[in-house]
């Protein structure tokens, strides 16, 4: 991540800007991000398509100046998968909050990855539910204070990038917004790979998470960030229990499965 | 090409003061300046990183003060 690509300009739709989002949200650096990373890669605004669910997260296809379409929650990846089908030129990128991925949309992402169609999910994880009050989600660390949950989350986290991993994408990586030049790295790789590629990251709620915490407004959540996520290879290393107050960050996986419109045209043409 | 156009202009119509520009700059670049705006206070100090640009969720540390 060099310079600034000349065409950064030509990726926002600055009518529509101020954006909705709170003042320290994360979701406009991974927007800015995903926009960078095509910008390096030429893929032009016409060449791409974001697709969005439903939450604080939905809303950023209002803001880019590429194809966008906001489906309902928790299907994005259903909805990205027949574009995939039918525009397989497109450069698909599904833009989802950690509600979206994890909850509602769980089945959708598991299948997705066990298809490994072409397309980029990029979860935006800020550990509740933003736009309706702060409520936890699957994605929400195990002891948090959140609107649903005020002596704290009884339930586990759920670890959305093994769950992708195992079920067979070709890139999954975790990185948070702190780690912004880690971040434009995995985004470039994850666009780049064909089949489905998985990017989570962490992202700060100053309005909710972080005020119900006590972590404080968005640079200390930036600061907690870079404090408790470690490299996967020092996160592995920890007992049990260490695991539990830290965040990984890194690469999980990355690997060439043939995706799932190559087989499938490859498997037409033997037919005929 | 890389050139010394840094810091960048800051567009006080999209700014919402998060302050994340002032708290990560890391040569203190910045300031709170009137309003809780950030202000360029040291821009000899600038190092090009480019890490307020890269941060800023607002996208109010523009490019070019003329993309308006």
């Amino acid at each position: 991540m060099q310079g600034i690509p000349d065409s950064y300009s030509d990726y926002i739709a600055w009518e529509q800007l101020p954006h909705l989002w709170c003042a320290g949200c994360g979701h406009g650096i991974i927007l800015k991000g995903i926009i960078l990373a095509l910008g390096e890669l030429d893929i032009p605004p016409h060449k791409a398509l974001l697709a969005t669910g439903i939450g604080c997260s939905g809303r950023a296809g209002d803001y880019i100046a590429c194809h966008r379409f906001q489906g309902t929650h928790g299907r994005t990846l259903a909805f990205a998968t027949g574009i995939a089908a039918a525009q397989p030129d497109l450069t698909i990128i599904a833009f989802m909050g950690d509600g979206d991925a994890g909850a509602i949309g769980g089945n959708h992402l598991i299948h997705a990855a066990r298809r490994n169609i072409n397309i980029t999910a990029v979860i935006s994880n800020n550990f509740n539910y933003g736009m309706t009050g702060g409520q936890f989600s699957p994605l929400t660390p195990e002891n948090s204070i959140t609107s649903t949950s005020r002596s704290g989350k009884s339930e586990s986290i759920m670890d959305i990038c093994s769950i992708a991993a195992e079920a067979g994408a070709n890139y999954v990586a975790k990185t948070t917004v702190y780690h912004v030049r880690e971040l434009h790295k995995f985004l470039k790789e994850a666009i780049s790979t064909k089949g489905f590629s998985l990017v989570e990251v962490i992202s700060p709620c100053p309005t909710y998470y972080g005020r119900y915490n006590k972590i404080g407004n968005s640079p200390e959540m930036l600061n907690w960030l870079k404090e408790t996520a470690l490299p996967l290879e020092k996160f592995q290393s920890l007992s049990h229990e260490e695991k539990q107050k830290f965040f990984w960050r890194g690469k999980l996986v990355q690997r060439s499965r043939e995706d799932f419109l190559n087989k499938y045209k490859k498997q037409q043409s033997a037919m005929k | 090409m890389e050139n010394k156009q840094y810091p960048f202009y800051i567009d006080p119509k999209l700014c919402k003061k998060c302050g994340l520009c002032i708290a990560f700059c890391p040569t203190k670049v910045y300031i709170t300046g009137e309003d809780d705006l950030p202000k360029i206070e040291h821009p000899e100090k600038c190092i090009s990183c480019k890490m307020c640009f890269y941060r800023c969720p607002d996208f109010a540390i523009r490019l070019k003060p003329e993309v308006a």
